[in-house]
Formats: structure tokens, sequence, C-alpha cells
């Protein structure tokens, strides 16, 4: 039996995921020798174990998990169907500016409901925002990743227009502060995610976050419609012959995917936090890590869910990492790193398979 | 004001056009490009790193132009990894971009902390040239291409002439147009893909990386890691150009005066009156570029074989 498992693609993939992280970490580790070779051995040990050295920090590591891994199933679920949104960035900041209009201006509408609608009308938003690329791939022949830059600034100018316009906070020029009772709830995380001194502000996103990926799981594996988009994805040209519409799935793809993005921003900004929509000139960064995560979880929505988690731990451990004298950067340096050696698993996949089955072949003579 | 919205519109367009031709050699080769961005931030970050460390001993122009010859050599390095990427592993090329987006901000802001405690990197603008000798006399075009300007908006110009001969008198234009259409057809006489891309991505980077210096040169005196989305402009600038060089000059020409009009609307009292926010005509152009692409896609005048790897074995 054991010879299955070596052989089965999934464990291929696994394995090449894991070696992906180990170069990552390597070479993230080799920046921090040559930075401050004293303090590097520590420093490297703070990013790998700090986000479970106590409940609140795995608290935040959940908290800051949440809208990654919806922006990292957002991207997977792309690729499945045959596409690369790289627009989540865009569909998250559109969501984001939704979630958080409604959180400060529909106060006259109770709490529970309130909330609700703020993350159904982000998921809209994100939704039409994904819709446009969508469009213009299935009817006008343009590709996604192009027309994905292009509406990422128009999104990111956009809302900085309308937070100036709408809910600017002139002292701190930034979004208003959402009130607390547009926050999502927390149900008593916080009783159980907490240190001696202070509570993590972990709420219910992130179980939103796991609810939205087992939909996703059914809706991709265990549906018609699942299995139509990723037909489509897989050969348009048979798809329509099969009479499955291909055009009309492209754009739907990508508004489930942009409406798992536009979530991702208003559970980001509904979270207590104190966090609000600066007005920058820089893409929101969530989008882009939601590319690296759903690669280290294989596209798959339970990968998704713990290259997540592991992929926040590294970002709380790294901002800890000041107190050595560097700074968060060395992680985004580190995902960067994973990113590009993804080209490589192709590669490494082929390298792995051959050796297992050398290796049989070895057994069986 | 008339004077100082084209002077200012120069400064945004001559690296648009820069960066928007390193674009180019890498597409028309066959190889896409979406890392200008960060070869442009890599560029700017160490020839910036180069002369606010030297600017006390050096002084003038010669400092801006060893700085330009760093940020080339620098761009073209970084490119080196997009390249393998994308013509040895055959992998896919929006991935590396990606990868190289992300790594160069964080490298740029992570190096700044290091050395000086902030990701800010201050220097002296010492560039600037008041007016040229004798051509800033002349009346109407003077005030408009010679005056309050810098060294940089003619090696800009000069590389949009050189681009323009190299790939449309050339030899090796010409091999490198073939790479980009029909690579198959290329290898069958003789002409090697792999090697043609390779220096086609390693010329994109060079350009991509001084274009990020020039940007950064007239606008600020602070490099804070960033160039606010300039290489991705630069992209719509060489999709809106139809991969053209003559066309890519007006199309920047365009994007410029949009960035050069969001900048200092204020001042003036027509656009002032107009009411049109400032974040509009920085989107305008990104708004453009979708509508040019949504009514030209499906004749494609994108370079036949963009974004595929070559395989020799596919023949």
């Amino acid at each position: 039996m054991k010879k299955y498992i070596f052989k089965s693609e999934n464990f291929l993939d696994f394995l090449s995921s894991l070696f992906v992280i180990f170069v990552g970490l390597l070479i993230g580790f080799v920046i921090l020798l040559i930075s401050n070779s004293s303090a590097a051995p520590n420093a490297f040990l703070t990013i790998l174990t700090f986000g479970y050295t106590s409940m609140r920090n795995m608290g935040d590591v959940l908290l800051l998990a949440t809208p990654i891994i919806l922006t990292g199933l957002s991207v997977a679920f792309s690729f499945k169907t045959g596409l690369f949104n790289i627009g989540a960035s865009g569909q998250f900041t559109v969501g984001a500016f939704l979630a958080i209009y409604i959180g400060i201006n529909a106060t006259d509408i109770p709490s529970g409901l309130r909330i609700i609608l703020s993350i159904l009308v982000a998921a809209i938003g994100g939704a039409l925002w994904g819709a446009i690329p969508g469009f213009l791939k299935a009817y006008r022949n343009v590709h996604e990743v192009i027309s994905c830059i292009m509406t990422n600034y128009i999104a990111m100018f956009l809302v900085n227009y309308l937070i100036i316009t709408n809910i600017l906070d002139t002292g701190r020029g930034t979004s208003l502060p959402v009130p607390a009772s547009s926050n999502l709830p927390t149900w008593g995380l916080e009783h159980i995610f907490r240190d001696n001194l202070r509570a993590s502000h972990v709420n219910i996103g992130f179980f939103i976050a796991i609810v939205i990926a087992i939909v996703l799981y059914i809706v991709l594996e265990k549906t018609v419609f699942g299995y139509e988009l990723k037909a489509g994805g897989f050969n348009k040209n048979a798809a329509d012959y099969a009479g499955i519409s291909g055009n009309k799935n492209m754009v739907l793809s990508m508004m489930i995917s942009g409406s798992i993005a536009g979530i991702a921003g208003a559970l980001n900004y509904l979270a207590g936090t104190g966090l609000s929509m600066s007005i920058v000139d820089n893409l929101s960064m969530e989008g882009f890590t939601g590319i690296s995560v759903a690669f280290l979880g294989l596209n798959h929505p339970v990968g998704i869910i713990f290259s997540g988690i592991f992929v926040s731990s590294l970002f709380l451990g790294g901002a800890r990492t000041q107190i050595f004298g560097f700074s968060v950067e060395i992680v985004e340096i580190v995902m960067s790193v994973i990113i590009y050696f993804c080209s490589f698993v192709f590669l490494v996949k082929t390298f792995l398979s051959k050796n297992f089955k050398k290796s049989e072949k070895e057994e069986v003579l | 004001m008339f004077f100082f919205i084209i002077q200012h519109t120069m400064f945004f367009m001559i690296p648009l056009i820069i960066v928007a031709l390193g674009g180019l050699f890498s597409e028309r080769s066959g190889v896409v490009n979406i890392a200008l961005e960060g070869k442009m931030i890599m560029g700017a970050f160490v020839s910036i790193l180069f002369i606010t460390t030297f600017q006390d001993r050096l002084v003038g122009q010669p400092i801006l132009l060893i700085g330009i010859l760093i940020a080339a050599v620098t761009g073209g390095l970084i490119s080196f990894f997009h390249a393998y990427a994308s013509i040895n592993l055959s992998a896919n090329q929006i991935i590396s971009g990606v990868a190289i987006n992300m790594f160069a901000p964080a490298f740029a802001v992570y190096t700044a902390r290091l050395i000086g405690n902030t990701q800010n990197v201050h220097f002296t603008n010492q560039f600037r040239i008041e007016s040229v000798p004798f051509f800033g006399d002349i009346p109407l075009i003077g005030p408009m291409f010679f005056r309050n300007t810098y060294i940089t908006t003619y090696i800009g110009i000069a590389i949009l002439i050189i681009s323009y001969i190299v790939i449309y008198k050339t030899k090796f234009g010409l091999r490198l147009r073939a790479c980009g259409e029909h690579p198959s057809a290329a290898a069958s006489v003789g002409i090697s893909v792999k090697k043609m891309r390779y220096i086609a991505v390693i010329l994109s980077g060079i350009l991509a990386g001084i274009g990020g210096l020039v940007l950064i040169i007239p606008i600020t005196t602070v490099f804070n890691g960033s160039v606010s989305g300039y290489g991705f402009l630069a992209l719509a600038v060489l999709i809106f150009g139809g991969w053209n060089p003559i066309k890519i000059l007006f199309a920047a020409f365009f994007f410029g005066l949009m960035q050069a009009i969001s900048a200092s609307y204020s001042a003036i009292d027509f656009l002032r009156d107009l009411e049109i926010p400032a974040h509009f005509y920085r989107m305008a152009p990104y708004i453009a570029t979708l509508i040019v692409l949504a009514f030209t896609s499906k004749k494609t005048i994108a370079p036949k074989a963009l974004g595929e790897p070559y395989d020799a074995g596919k023949r």
C-alpha cells in the first residue's frame, strides 16, 4: 500500500509544496544572517513559532488568516476554472469600502442584520468588479490578467476618491472608524484566545471563511454546475461542444471568485481591530498574498485553510522580529521567493516522480 | 501655465516610454512581462542608494549618469530570474512576474530600514537643468522641451529612436519579432529562440530599471520603496500603443498628460472649474486601456506567441 502513497499525484503535490516552503524560508534565513548574523537565529525562530506561543497569538493568527484564506480561495477558484484572477486586490478593496460604508451609515438597521448586509453587499461589489475581466475575457477575448491589472488600479483610485468624499476621517487621513455594533461578533472567542494581559480580536470571521471553503469544495467537486465550470476551464472548446456554455461560465466563475475576495475585504475591516482603509497609491497586498496561499494550499479548499494559517503566522512572527531590529518585510520577501519557486514545482515533481519510479523498479527486480 | 503642464507631462511621459519599450522588447519576443513594476523599483532603489551615498563626493550630471548605469544593471540582473523561469523552465510567465513585483518593494523597504531605520531614502536633487544652452532660448519649443528639464529626458528620447531602429531596421529586430509571432518558424531557420528571448527579457529589465530612476528623480527627493503603479501604467501604455514604438510615444504622452493634470490641476483655473477630481485623471488611462482592449482584442494586435513557452519538441 505504501507504494501507492508515493505514486499518488496529491502526495507529490504536497511534497513539492513543502519543498517550496523550505526554499523560501532558507532564503529568508540567509537574508537575516546577512543583515545581522547574531540576531538572525532568534529572529528566524520568532518568525516560525511566535504565532503559536500563546492563545492570544493563536487568536491573532486566525484573525490575520481570515482575509488571506478568502483571497486564497478566490484565486484558487479562478485557477480551477482555468482563469487567473490577479484582480483579487481590486475586488477586495471594493468589498472593503462597501462594507465599511454600510457599517458606518446604515446604523438604523439592527446590528446583526447590518453585518449580514455589509458582507452581502461586499460580495456583490466584488462579484461585479470580477465580472468586468470575466466579461471581457469571455466576449471580447481580452486576457484576464491584463484586465485584472487595470481593474485593480481603477478600484484603488475610485475607492480612494469615495473614501475622501464619503467616509473621510479628516484627523487621521483614513476612512472613519466603524462603530462597534457593525463589527463581527466574537461569540466568546475572546475568552479562549487570550493571555494574562489582553484578549485577541479574533471573531467569527474565521468560521465564515471555513464555511465558504466547504461550500466551494462542494460546489466544485460535487455539483454539475462545478463540473461544468471546471470543464470550461480545462478545455473551452470541448465544453462548448458538450453543450456547456463556456462564455457564460467564465463570467460566472470570475463573479464567484470576485465575491469571495469582496467578502475578504469586508471581514478584514469589520474585525473590531480599529483598522481603517488608508488613502495610498498602493494596491491591497491581501489580493497578492492570496496567490501564494492558493499555491501553497495546492488550490484545494482544505489546503488553503492550513496554508492561510501558516502564512499569517509568518506575518505575525515577522512583525515581532522588530524587537531584534528586523522588519516584517522579510516575510514578504519569503513569500515572493515561495511564489517564484512555484514556477519550479513542475520540475521538482517530475524529478520526484522519476526517483520514486526508479526505486519501485528496483524493488521489482 | 501651458509650459508648466508640458514640462510636467514630460516628467511622467519619459519614464513611461522607457519602461513601455522595455515591455515591448520582452513581449515582442513572446515573453509576458507584468514584472515591470518590480524591476522599476529595484532599479530606482539601488541607484538612489548609490546617489545618496556618493552625492557629497560626486556632483552634478556625472553621478546621475552613473546612477542610470547602476539602475540598468540592477534591472537586468533581476530580469534574469524572470528569464530563467519563463524560458528555461517553461514556467507560467505571470507567476514569476508576480513574484518579482512582490519581492522588489519588500526588498527595498527591508534594506532601507536595515541601513537607515526608515523606509525612506532621501537624496538631493542636483540634476535639474534650468535651461539648455542655446536650445532653451528658442521661442515656444525652448520653454516646452529645453527648460526646467533633466538629462534623462533626452536619454529617453534617444532610447525611443534607437529602439525603433533596432526593432524595425535590424536583423536582430526581425528575429526578435519572429520569436514572438511564430517561434517554431524562427527556430526552423536557425534562430535560437531561447537566446533571443533571454536577450529581450534582460533588455526589458535594463530599460525598466532605468525607467524607475528616471521616474523618481524629477518628481521627488524621497524614495519610499514604491513607484506607485507606474510599472503597470507602462504596461497599459504598451498595450494602448499596440506594441508599436511610435504609438507608444503618443500613448505615453496621453497618459503622462493625465498624470501631470492630476498632480497640478488645482493650480490651473480652468481645470479647477471643471471640478473633475484628481483621482479620475489618474484612473482615465486604465479605463481607456480597458476600452481599447475591448474593441481591438478580437483582432489581436498582440504578438501571437505571447505567453507561450517555446517547446522545441512541439514543432
